[in-house]
């Protein structure tokens, strides 16, 4: 029940911003020229909300289970943050998962074209944990490897 | 009879007017190119560590700050205490204040590592942290300084000046609490955890802040050409003589209050023996230079009437403000923590070992430039505003003066 | 909106207090019988669902007289697990757990010991922190929210073990699940990401596997807890105990 609610409440306070969006969606390319972004498919059919929510509630989302999580420990994985980079992960020609750094990335593919910068990937992973890849499998002393 | 006192703006439109505003601005830019290339590459390329924490920065920072509420002095003497003869002194008294307080606080939160988050330093408050405290005490000050300048300067709203001067008075002894509590509160290191910080921060504010208004003061009226009469400098002078010593008193009552407890032997035998930079600082630019000779140069019957020797004094007070400042902020935290009383300590952390501070180049920029902020901010608002009497003459200064002989040098200070 | 949202919160919460406490009764009921059987079991995971209650207080009993000589495992397997890096800039890259060596200056006793947060009851990075990003759970792990702290560093003025280390660099390489970010202050997280799996902190694995046992984690307030029971029949000290912060860590053999 809780999360039918919790749903609820997004759409309660989204359709004002989901107009704004769309507005803007419509309105930018046709001005100023910009093509639409090549926005990566998630794993899976579909995601955790409906799409016309994610795009315009995704930031509230994650906030919210952000705090729960930081705070209180809830580690549920509807709307975890860990959860959006795994199921987006886009890979690259070596097959392994690209970084925030490259326009292919999910977040950055769409955050690019709407020109919202974000700060989330100065400390979090912005790619699916692997131990080979994101750590060196060293001891104390650890190179200055820089894999991303 | 009392004249009535007339406030002016300065003209401000002289070569060197122009000169010190560039000066100062160029010094500003420098603070803010060395701020960005300090945030955009991290505090590694500064003297901080996870060791020193703090560093030349808060040096300054909370030089500036303590010195801001010691500022505000001559206008509570004048509208607290009813000194009349310290009222015409009284606005430049609150714009410095202010403006000091400014400079402080820009050299602090450039500091911070995420000085992008400072919305959430003034929306998130953890009201336990004395810091948090701080920031409501600063900017609160901040405004009640600014009413009651509104107060003193409009005439209409003067006969209010003393009901807000006297909160203004309050608010300034308890932010200088709150500043001498950051570090008194601190229960984990030597140098701190004692209450004595916080009457011993509003006595070096007392001090600080007389010293560098005094030296604004006779600058402002020698680039001016305005007549500043001696008896306004040495009044000043010799109270700031009285907050010196007053200085001198509380830290010797802390320092021999921890030689009487034996866990803090070690501590006190750093600061005052085998520290090396800290134990310099505290014996030959703190109590020689910044509090001894001071009071020779303000009392003594040779230099106490020169005007030359009240600025050198004013300064070498500055000076040891700064080196006191840098004593209980970097020789507090270089001092290692007593985490296992009776134990030779070491491990890969520092532990056990002094800590070692080299303040870089743009941390200092950035110290200095909060100075810079305070002094062009006084300079360009004593020209938009009447803050300065038109004229300081001892007749105007002091209404009981029985007009002796005035000669020329006396009654135009040379600098 | 708030209403509802404490309506979301509450009843999970009482389902999970009722659980708990059949859950601790169980538990009691075996212990007194005498079974051995359920000791390494600490408690149950917690439903991910389920927020962290003040009814379990972590922390860890560590046995200087077991701590191998040089061993570094404990501080090998925290910078494993929390992708810290060494930049070979010692005197600023951060540091979560360290081995502190110490000698007796009068009887020139030496002990060798791990050294991190200590995770107080009452801490005083949490006291100072002008924001509330130090933060203490409802179980005790004393915890930095990096999207509130701002990097002012009052918090490892305020700490009397120098558990905290703040990021001087930008980072490349952050494990998922352990955000790590310039301009911020951290320390051990007693593995919370871990210990909210029911698992227990890779330094206390380590050095288990190592063969030294000398870390246990678990439950100070569950009296069937290994460690509970450890520390009210065994003497431990607290590090600074002078300072009455009742540290979550607690160290025998100093």
């Amino acid at each position: 029940m809780n999360k039918v609610m919790n749903v609820e409440i997004f759409k309660s306070i989204s359709w004002t911003k989901s107009a704004l969006i769309t507005l803007m969606l419509i309105c930018l390319p046709a001005q100023a020229g910009v093509p639409m972004p090549d926005i990566p498919k998630g794993k899976g059919d579909k995601c955790v909300e409906e799409t016309s929510l994610m795009r315009t509630d995704h930031m509230e989302m994650i906030l919210h289970q952000r705090d729960e999580t930081v705070h209180k420990g809830i580690r549920t994985k509807k709307h975890s943050f860990k959860e959006c980079i795994n199921c987006h992960a886009v890979k690259d020609e070596n097959n392994l998962p690209v970084s925030y750094k490259s326009p292919k990335h999910f977040c950055n593919s769409c955050h690019t074209y709407a020109a919202v910068k974000i700060d989330c990937f100065e400390c979090h992973a912005s790619r699916p944990d692997n131990n080979k890849l994101n750590r060196t499998n060293s001891t104390v002393k650890r190179s200055k490897t820089n894999l991303q | 009879m009392i004249k009535k006192i007339h406030y002016r703006e300065i003209e401000g439109n002289s070569v060197n007017y122009y000169i010190l505003l560039g000066f100062l601005g160029t010094v500003i830019a420098l603070a803010l190119a060395a701020t960005y290339y300090m945030e955009h590459n991290g505090h590694h390329v500064t003297g901080m560590t996870n060791q020193i924490v703090w560093g030349i920065p808060h040096v300054f920072a909370v030089f500036l700050i303590v010195a801001a509420s010691g500022a505000l002095n001559v206008a509570s003497i004048a509208s607290v205490f009813g000194k009349t003869a310290y009222k015409p002194l009284a606005p430049l008294s609150g714009l410095v204040a202010i403006a000091l307080l400014v400079g402080g606080l820009c050299v602090l939160v450039l500091d911070l590592g995420r000085p992008d988050r400072l919305i959430v330093a003034m929306t998130a408050y953890n009201f336990k942290s004395i810091f948090a405290w701080n920031i409501i005490l600063y900017n609160g000050f901040i405004a009640i300084v600014a009413v009651y300048l509104w107060m003193m300067m409009e005439h209409r709203m003067n006969k209010y000046s003393k009901v807000v001067g006297f909160v203004a008075f309050t608010w300034r002894l308890i932010l200088t609490t709150g500043t001498g509590s950051i570090f008194g509160f601190l229960v984990a290191r030597q140098g701190y955890d004692a209450a004595i910080m916080a009457p011993m921060f509003i006595l070096m504010s007392f001090s600080f802040g007389m010293a560098i208004f005094i030296l604004i003061l006779m600058a402002s009226y020698a680039g001016t050409g305005r007549p500043l009469g001696s008896i306004v400098v040495q009044r000043l002078k010799n109270l700031l003589g009285v907050f010196v010593a007053a200085v001198l008193l509380i830290v010797a009552i802390y320092h021999l209050t921890n030689l009487y407890a034996t866990e803090h032997h070690e501590f006190e035998q750093f600061i005052l023996l085998s520290g090396g930079i800290y134990t310099f600082l505290f014996w030959v630019v703190q109590i020689l230079l910044g509090s001894l000779i001071p009071l020779f140069l303000f009392y003594s019957r040779v230099t106490k009437d020169a005007p030359i020797w009240t600025i050198i004094g004013c300064i070498l007070v500055i000076v040891g403000g700064l080196a006191q400042m840098y004593g209980i902020i970097i020789g507090g935290q270089a001092f290692p923590l007593n985490m296992f009383p009776g134990f030779e300590v070491s491990s890969s952390f520092f532990d056990g070992v002094v800590s070692q501070y080299t303040p870089s180049l743009p941390e200092i920029a950035l110290g200095i430039g909060g100075v810079a902020i305070a002094l062009i901010m006084v300079t360009i608002a004593i020209k938009i505003l009447r803050f300065l009497p038109l004229s300081l003459d001892n007749a105007l200064a002091d209404p009981h003066h029985k007009a002796k002989p005035v000669t020329e040098a006396e009654g135009k200070v040379a600098v | 909106m708030s209403d509802s949202k404490q309506s979301i919160t509450d009843k999970p919460i009482d389902n999970y207090r009722r659980k708990f406490l059949g859950q601790l009764a169980a538990v009691t009921a075996t212990g007194a019988l005498g079974s051995n059987l359920i000791l390494h079991n600490f408690a149950e995971a917690r439903p991910a669902d389920q927020a962290v209650t003040s009814n379990v207080r972590y922390g860890l009993l560590i046995d200087t007289s077991k701590c191998g000589d040089g061993c570094n495992a404990c501080v090998t397997a925290c910078n494993e697990e929390n992708g810290l890096q060494d930049l070979d800039r010692p005197e600023t890259d951060a540091q979560w757990i360290r081995t502190v060596k110490l000698k007796d200056k009068s009887t020139a006793r030496t002990v060798s010991l791990p050294m991190m947060c200590q995770h107080c009851e009452f801490p005083p990075c949490v006291d100072v922190c002008p924001t509330g990003a130090s933060f203490k759970r409802a179980d005790g792990i004393v915890l930095v929210d990096k999207h509130l702290c701002i990097g002012c560093r009052y918090c490892m003025m305020a700490c009397p073990y120098k558990a905290r280390s703040f990021i001087h660099e930008e980072l490349t390489g952050q494990v998922q699940g352990i955000p790590r970010g310039k301009g911020t202050v951290e320390s051990c997280t007693l593995c919370v990401h871990r210990v909210d799996k029911g698992e227990r902190p890779a330094c206390v694995e380590a050095c288990e596997k190592d063969g030294h046992k000398a870390l246990i984690f678990g439950d100070l307030k569950d009296p069937t807890s290994d460690i509970a029971k450890r520390v009210s029949t065994e003497a431990s000290t607290q590090v600074r105990g002078d300072l009455r912060l009742n540290p979550g860590v607690r160290y025998q053999g100093i």
